[in-house]
């Protein structure tokens, strides 16, 4: 019990600070340690392809400049299938963030070929990471047609309408498995509810078609409002998709946080993306099952503009942000997260994608300075 | 039609989809002029398989807790409301066809919808062809949806895209559709509810069922007529002067009806 009340207050961290649980006396002093600013906590870096490499130095500058205490831990993407992945992703890689328990990912290009996986899908079997995370916000200063865009998608991301499971049932027609299982639903939506509560949002709303699909999409809506019984104070409420994308798109300010199966999940939350500009802005967190989080850009790596400076760290500067959130490093995020937004609004110094003319390094400048 | 609660009968909208095989919903979205949305520069129609795909309606429990939903793609669907799409395409003037899908993941299914595209996109070599990704069609629509002409897709993200591009020039009570059947059938409808509210009261706005009719009149190659009351409908809301209270205004149906006579 104390246990629990610990790992709720102190998050991810609690997995190491309480693995030797004999003495419960000795965990408190422990905590105290883990939180003080010298104690660097080590987290797993994936600069990836491409532009992955560039923006993950911004980020590295901008969380000296405000004196993060993250240590990182780099692992590239080899050039070999390693046997023991099936995928160009190392053992020790996925190792390296099953022990730390939080790391962030730049863009990975899947390189063509047979007999391995998807780097993406290795690395989301392989940590369990059952849910994704997408806050989409309108940043003052990089104008869209909305501007009071500030909503949460959180995509169940483990099966649902991506099992993978299809069949020829006779020449000319196919069939497609939709799973869902009440495991998983269960616990994507808490997940969804502990992150309203602890984000401070009112309102979750599940996203469904169970007036058409009433037993898989039913079942989704069943585990939700169980959950939501449990959170009296957050507002519940379910939407149809299609009723959804319409309001999403004349009135966005309607939604907080919205939680759905995995399909839905994929549209919505690039729709969202597309609400405030675009996956080039958008930050993007994975959360696995013991409270591993991997925080990634989903932006794609850009080849023809790698090496060349020209490149906007912004997603993966904000989804470091939500990884130092997970972490309860909420002053620090916060400071990091205005000075990025401060930076855009000001408008002096932008990439090439906003509109502007600076260089990655002059842009990753300009937020050192607003700090 | 306000399918009436109970059990022992199927959903109206069900009953007329099935006996008479409409297996295409055609819905054209365009901003128009003096309902002045978000966007201003959307043109597209989008053509909807609806018979098979996600919504067949097999589902089962496999064991306590674990669901399972069929989705299924035949060639013979497939192939059909592709052939529709491309024929109205041609038909009425337009340059492009798109394909919705989710094939990189849903390999068999959504590939199997895209192979039958391409297979009629050869026989209409004057129209582009091209095939875009459903989460990144989404994302282009609300940045920029004067990207996209003709759509045509399976059944479930039909039914997203369609609502999602209704939400673009103004929503469903402005927006027409018409369900295409074997055998060249046509039902055009309204897809708004009945509001039962405001029912009776001469507050409705007919705009949605006029333009389904003006859609209507055009598969039956009325074009001059269906032109002229098209642009009786689009003037009389552009001039802003009779507008229901749906659109900001203060017009009853009659009077706007009237509006729409006057503007032949």
């Amino acid at each position: 019990m104390a246990a629990q009340i610990l790992r709720r207050v102190v998050g991810s961290r609690s997995t190491q600070i309480l693995s030797s649980p004999a003495n419960p006396t000795s965990v408190l002093p422990a905590l105290a340690r883990a939180f003080s600013s010298q104690t660097p906590i080590r987290a797993t870096l994936f600069p990836g392809d491409g532009i992955g490499p560039e923006i993950a130095e911004s980020v590295k500058q901008v969380f000296k400049a405000a004196d993060v205490p993250i240590e990182w831990e780099e692992h590239y993407v080899g050039t070999e299938i390693d046997p023991r992945t099936q995928s160009f992703l190392t053992w020790e890689s996925l190792e390296s963030v099953r022990r730390n328990r939080v790391g962030l990912k730049g863009p990975m290009a899947t390189p063509i070929g047979k007999g391995h996986r998807s780097l993406n899908l290795t690395l989301r079997k392989e940590l369990n990471l059952y849910a994704n995370v997408r806050p989409c916000y309108s940043l003052p200063g990089y104008k869209t047609r909305y501007d009071d865009v500030n909503l949460v998608t959180i995509r169940e991301n483990t099966e649902g309408e991506y099992s993978g499971l299809e069949h020829q049932v006779v020449r000319g027609v196919v069939e497609s498995l939709k799973i869902i299982t009440r495991a998983a639903s269960l616990r994507v939506a808490e997940y969804a509810f502990h992150y309203a509560k602890t984000n401070g949002r009112d309102r979750v709303s599940v996203i469904h078609k169970a007036n058409i699909m009433q037993k898989t999409d039913g079942l989704f809506l069943k585990c939700c409002r169980e959950v939501a019984e449990k959170y009296p104070e957050i507002t519940y409420e379910e939407v149809v998709i299609d009723n959804c994308c319409m309001m999403l798109v004349k009135n966005p300010a309607l939604f907080d946080v919205l939680v759905m199966p995995n399909l839905y999940g994929d549209i919505i939350s690039d729709l969202s993306a597309g609400l405030v500009g675009g996956l080039g802005l958008t930050p993007s967190c994975n959360i696995g099952e013991g409270g591993i989080a991997l925080a990634e850009a989903v932006h794609g790596s850009a080849p023809d503009i790698a090496g060349k400076n020209l490149a906007n760290p912004t997603a993966l500067l904000m989804s470091s942000v939500m990884m130092l959130r997970h972490l309860n490093f909420s002053d620090k995020a916060e400071q990091i997260q205005n000075a990025i937004v401060s930076t855009i609004a000001e408008g002096k110094y932008r990439t090439a994608d906003l509109g502007g003319s600076s260089s990655t390094t002059e842009f990753t400048n300009a937020i050192c300075n607003n700090l | 039609m306000a399918t009436p609660i109970g059990k022992g009968h199927r959903s109206l909208n069900l009953t007329l989809r099935k006996e008479l095989n409409l297996y295409a919903n055609v819905r054209p979205c365009y901003s128009l002029p003096g309902y002045k949305t978000r966007y201003d520069d959307v043109n597209l129609v989008t053509i909807r398989e609806n018979t098979e795909g996600e919504y067949s309606g097999l589902e089962h429990q496999v064991v306590r807790g674990v669901v399972e939903s069929l989705k299924i793609i035949t060639r013979a669907a497939s192939l059909r409301v592709a052939e529709y799409a491309f024929h109205y395409a041609k038909t009425n003037g337009r340059d492009r066809v798109s394909v919705i899908h989710k094939a990189n993941i849903m390999q068999k299914t959504d590939g199997l919808f895209l192979k039958c595209c391409r297979e009629v996109a050869e026989k209409y070599p004057e129209i582009t062809y091209e095939e875009v990704v459903i989460d990144n069609c989404c994302m282009m629509l609300v940045k920029n949806p004067a990207l996209f002409d003709v759509l045509v897709m399976p059944n479930l993200y039909g039914d997203i895209i369609s609502d999602l591009s209704a939400g673009l020039v103004g929503g469903l009570g402005l927006t027409p559709s018409c369900n295409i059947g074997e055998g060249g059938i046509a039902l055009a409808e309204a897809v708004h509810g009945s509001a039962p509210d405001i029912a009776g009261k001469n507050l409705a706005n007919p705009t949605a069922l006029l333009m389904s009719s003006v859609m209507m009149l055009r598969h039956l190659n009325f074009s001059d007529k269906a032109e002229q009351i098209q642009n009786a409908i689009v003037s009389t809301i552009a001039e802003g002067k009779y507008r229901t209270a749906d659109l900001g205004g203060s017009s009853s149906t009659t009077e706007f009806t009237n509006a729409i006579c006057n503007n032949l």
